[in-house]
């Protein structure tokens, strides 16, 4: 199991590393998102792959390591603020910019290489 | 204290003179030599107690952790240097009264004298080299200051800036000698440092401390091959030159040699390298100096020549060399100070310092003429002047040294040879300014004397040539002692300073020198005219163009590296940060721990199956946006069953809300973004980018599989065992949360509202061309709102919100919790915003999110304040068991009060973004009025397509 979850980790981080360096907002936003999955679930793992126990004081006999769970909770919400945040600045980058190129323009050397 | 009052007193001073200014000029000078004036008594004052050979010492802590302490010493070299400091610092300002002209602030000159006399203070006076260094960075500021003081001028800008950048690299160096030191000897206490002498000298790093100090001194002093920013630095005013160039300043190096000589001196090293160095200098000031047509010109060649001849002494090595290193330096000072001043007062009687122009001054100011003639033939070597005892010294010093074996005729000659040069350009000086024949062209005619109190100054500084030249025992020998023994110790020669040692081999050098100098100038023409086509280039043109081309390299390697493109960044940044961590991987012995791998779940191959196809999905698609999106939630769904497989249903729950609120915002943001990605990367981008997020990515796989094969102890014990009696919960993670890191929760719920406060910022005026059709050309659907999922939304909304109080409550000793229950909520309204539409949430819920997000912050600030007057730190928790009637027993913490906060804040955060972006489609133009839509929220349906 611990194969295939470093297999999921470093399939998410490919997939979103290759997306944010893409030139367009959008795909980058994506990638950031795959990423975010990906950092998740290492921050998450850190703590060991434990199925059937609980972090619930009196619920199953043992327990998950509570720290990193905690850790990836608020991670989660505060990646969806961020996922936010550079979502609308793609979007007044786009109505000041009139293109959605992260640059800002599109490049002489994207068209040509 | 003494000690630490001298320092200050010309600190204090330096604020005075702009006090004074409007009172008039003199007043202003009167008030500015205030400060020195008590320093230089406190000086004399304690002269006894040096000269019994006591050292006083004063300390103060200052950053001890570093080892840099405000400690003071005086001992016998810092008493005579702070003598010629602060004496003549004190002439100068009288003589800068007369100097500078109307036009010029008398009170920022005035200023920053004192702060340069301060800090040459803390200088010679520093008993921790790290605090020498600190004042030692000061001169070199504050003197490009006085050397830009006429800051209209371009030279003096120049000059200024190539002063401070030769003196400047030179302190870098300095400090980083100071380091190495530190590290042998484990302090930067003198004392330490001075008993340490033989264990540096004998550590391997020896050559390099003392390569990286000599380059220190130097700079400053003007050596070879870094002495040219010295003649630029004549664009200061004169008072300046006379004070940094002559007494201050330049001697800082030579102090710094003496300093640490008890330390650094005494091997081949130290006498190989700072002989020749002292050596080269020496002749080629003296050989240029005769050349110079500026009349300051020539006296900084000569300062260089002299700072040569001083280094190349101390160079030499042997005690009675550096005796005579020790006077020549109150020497050198005494009539190059009075030579500058004398030169100033020619200039600012005559408008110009071009010795071909100034001849037979002679007839016009003879006062002065005197007095200049006196302190030149100082400088030339002239019996019954200083400058003659000094270079007796030398001479005879020279003639001792067997060093070189069979080679040591060389020193003797090449002295002579200096000497020589320097009689030369001293009767140039002589001769050419106060005798042959009439002065031609002069900017100001007739020249007469200047103010009587401008000359009062050289007055007193060429008295004192003529006394420690006549009378050296009663005047100069205590202090020579007393600064020899500092330096020396245990070493002190006993030797005799006398006017007549006898017709001996030095004395004839001498004659030798006088003779063939007087000699030289009479065949000046010749000379001068051979110098001209040999030797003229402007070392300014060649430092500035050596700027400019250093700022060409750098400007290239910044062209390199950022180009202006974000999409360059962001490439350069992954790739180096997988050629780090690439690179410490590398280095590790063994990568896999001991821990052996579970066996593989064939529902969890299938989960991790479709995880993979998605995430791969999303790449592949990434063209058509609406397709990567909807895989891309795919993923996210995964993930969170990832959560709920290893027991993390608090994660579960999060994320699954997290998804579809991010899902939400995403094809919002769609509707205004082109659909399609166009296809613009060629094939080389896209291979360097796969190998660049392949690399990544097997970077990631390796360390996941490297961590959960190792194995593992957590700090979690602590947590699981004091949940309940502590936190008064069971869900760990949600009193870890709320509780134990309830700080880290209140910045994270602040970074939060901080996101959606900026969010709103930049959607604020924004307007977007509405598109009126999806990627394909389809227009969209003018129906609004199905009415289904209208009536449907309504049905759910309070049934969610139920939900949503349900997984706050239990939150604490369930899995739920502020965090959940707040996105739960969202969901909820926004599903309310899809069904209906914005204008018609926005006429029954007038909420202003921001406010609802911020006072979520509040809440949770002013709960964690409340402990305070419970006499607890921030954010203590309490709770307690209550009875309440028909209920029957809860249980209540504060930190549920922690937690609505949170809630609160994630409410209003998750619908000040969402809310805000649904309105924009009212906000925008649109570009083809007929084409778009009723303005209604209905973007909000165009999932569908």
């Amino acid at each position: 199991m611990e194969l295939l979850m470093a297999t999921v980790i470093a399939v998410l981080t490919s997939c979103g590393v290759y997306l944010l360096l893409r030139g367009r907002t959008f795909p980058i936003i994506l990638g950031l998102t795959l990423l975010t999955y990906g950092v998740n679930l290492f921050i998450f793992v850190s703590g060991r792959l434990s199925p059937g126990s609980s972090t619930i004081i009196g619920v199953g006999e043992q327990y998950a390591d509570p720290i990193p769970q905690a850790l990836v909770l608020t991670a989660i919400v505060i990646s969806f603020a961020m996922t936010a945040f550079v979502l609308v600045l793609a979007l007044r980058a786009r109505a000041e910019l009139g293109n959605d190129h992260v640059d800002g323009r599109i490049s002489v050397e994207d068209v040509n290489s | 204290m003494t000690l630490l009052i001298i320092i200050l007193l010309p600190l204090i001073g330096a604020a005075i003179p702009f006090m004074t200014e409007r009172m008039g000029r003199t007043i202003c000078a009167y008030s500015a030599a205030i400060g020195p004036l008590i320093a230089l008594g406190l000086l004399i004052g304690s002269a006894p107690t040096i000269f019994n050979g006591t050292i006083l010492y004063s300390q103060l802590s200052w950053l001890p952790s570093l080892g840099l302490n405000l400690n003071l010493r005086l001992d016998g070299l810092s008493l005579m240097f702070g003598l010629l400091i602060v004496g003549i610092g004190l002439l100068v300002t009288l003589y800068a009264r007369y100097y500078l002209s109307p036009r010029d602030s008398l009170a920022k000159l005035y200023a920053l004298l004192q702060l340069f006399m301060m800090a040459m203070l803390g200088i010679v006076m520093s008993d921790n080299l790290m605090l020498l260094i600190v004042f030692w960075e000061i001169t070199s500021l504050v003197s490009f200051l006085l050397i830009g003081y006429w800051s209209n001028q371009s030279d003096a800008r120049k000059g200024a800036r190539m002063a401070l950048a030769v003196t400047g690299a030179g302190g870098l160096c300095l400090i980083a000698g100071a380091l190495l030191i530190e590290r042998i000897v484990g302090s930067f206490e003198m004392g330490a440092i001075f008993a340490a002498g033989d264990e540096i000298r004998a550590h391997s790093s020896y050559p390099v401390i003392l390569i990286l100090v000599l380059l220190g001194a130097f700079t400053k002093s003007a050596q070879f091959p870094f002495q040219f920013w010295l003649p630029h630095a004549m664009n200061a005013p004169t008072p300046v030159s006379a004070y940094l160039h002559s007494a201050t300043m330049v001697k800082a190096g030579v102090f710094l040699l003496a300093r640490m000589y008890p330390a650094l001196a005494g091997t081949d090293w130290w006498f190989y390298i700072v002989t020749f160095t002292g050596m080269t200098t020496m002749l080629f000031g003296a050989y240029n100096a005769l050349f110079k047509h500026d009349l300051k010109g020539l006296l900084a060649y000569s300062t260089i020549s002299h700072l040569g001849l001083i280094t190349m002494l101390f160079g030499f090595g042997t005690p009675l060399a550096v005796a005579a290193g020790i006077f020549h330096i109150i020497n050198h000072a005494t009539f190059k100070a009075s030579l500058f001043m004398a030169a100033g007062i020619i200039d600012h009687e005559t408008g110009t310092r071009d010795m071909r122009k100034i001849n037979g001054m002679w007839k016009y100011m003879p006062h002065t003429a005197l007095l200049a003639m006196v302190a030149a033939l100082a400088m030339a070597g002239v019996p019954l002047l200083n400058g003659f005892l000094s270079k007796e010294m030398f001479f005879s010093e020279a003639l001792h040294l067997e060093s070189m074996g069979m080679f040591s005729w060389v020193f003797p000659l090449l002295a002579t040879l200096a000497g020589l040069f320097s009689v030369a350009y001293s009767a140039r000086f002589i001769h050419d300014v106060f005798f042959n024949g009439e002065p031609i062209d002069l900017p100001k005619f007739p020249p007469h004397e200047p103010p009587r109190y401008m000359i009062v100054p050289v007055e007193i500084l060429v008295g004192l040539c003529l006394l420690v030249g006549i009378v050296p025992n009663l005047t100069v020998a205590p202090f020579l002692e007393a600064a020899s023994l500092a330096v020396l110790g245990e070493q002190m020669p006993e030797y005799h300073i006398a006017i007549w040692h006898g017709l001996n081999l030095p004395l004839i050098m001498s004659f030798i020198a006088m003779a063939g100098g007087v000699l030289m100038y009479s065949q000046r023409k010749g000379l001068f005219a051979f110098y001209e086509r040999k030797y003229r280039h402007d070392e300014k043109a060649v430092f500035e163009a050596r700027v400019q081309f250093s700022v060409r390299i750098a400007q290239h390697i910044t062209d390199l590296v950022q180009n202006n493109s974000l999409q360059r960044y962001m490439a350069l940044l992954i790739a180096t940060a997988v050629a780090a961590i690439g690179y410490a991987l590398w280095g590790m012995p063994q990568l896999f721990g001991p821990i052996a791998i579970t066996e593989l779940e064939p529902v969890s191959l299938l989960c991790a199956v479709i995880l993979i196809v998605g995430a791969l999905g999303t790449v592949l698609l990434h063209h058509n946006r609406l397709a990567a999106l909807l895989l891309l939630s795919v993923v996210g769904l995964i993930v969170s069953l990832i959560f709920v497989r290893y027991s993390a249903p608090d994660l579960a729950l999060t994320q699954l809300s997290v998804e579809v609120v991010t899902i939400v915002l995403l094809m919002l943001a769609l509707y205004f973004l082109p659909q399609l990605t166009p296809n613009e990367s060629g094939g080389k981008r896209v291979s360097r980018d796969i190998v660049l997020a392949g690399a990544a990515g097997i970077g990631m796989g390796l360390i996941t599989l490297a961590m959960l094969t190792q194995p593992f102890t957590s700090i979690s014990e602590y947590y699981l065992a004091n949940s309940v009696s502590g936190g008064g919960g069971a869900n760990v993670v949600n009193v870890i949360l709320v509780d134990f890191r309830g700080f880290d929760t209140l910045g994270e719920i602040t970074v939060l509202a901080i996101a959606a406060v900026g969010i709103y910022a930049m959607l604020n005026g924004l307007h977007l061309p509405l598109p009126g059709a999806d990627g394909e050309g389809r227009r969209w659907d003018k129906e609004p709102h199905p009415p289904i999922l209208a009536v449907m939304a309504r049905i759910l909304l309070p049934l969610a919100l139920l939900v949503s109080v349900f997984i706050f409550l239990r939150g604490h000793n369930a899995p739920g919790g502020g965090f959940i229950a707040g996105l739960v909520t969202g969901v909820a309204l926004i599903l309310q915003y899809v069904a209906s539409g914005t204008g018609w949430m926005q006429e029954r819920l007038r909420w202003r999110y921001r406010r609802v997000a911020v006072s979520g912050v509040l809440i949770a600030a002013l709960t964690g304040i409340g402990s305070w007057f419970f006499g607890y730190p921030f954010l203590t928790s309490a709770f307690g068991h209550f009875n309440i009637p028909l209920i029957g027993e809860v249980e209540i913490a504060s930190a549920m009060m922690f937690d609505i906060g949170v809630y609160t804040t994630v409410v209003g955060a998750t619908m000040l973004i969402l809310a805000h972006l649904g309105r924009l489609a009212q906000t925008s133009h649109s570009p083809r009025p007929a084409t778009s839509m009723p303005y209604r929220s209905n973007e909000l349906t165009k999932g569908e397509p």
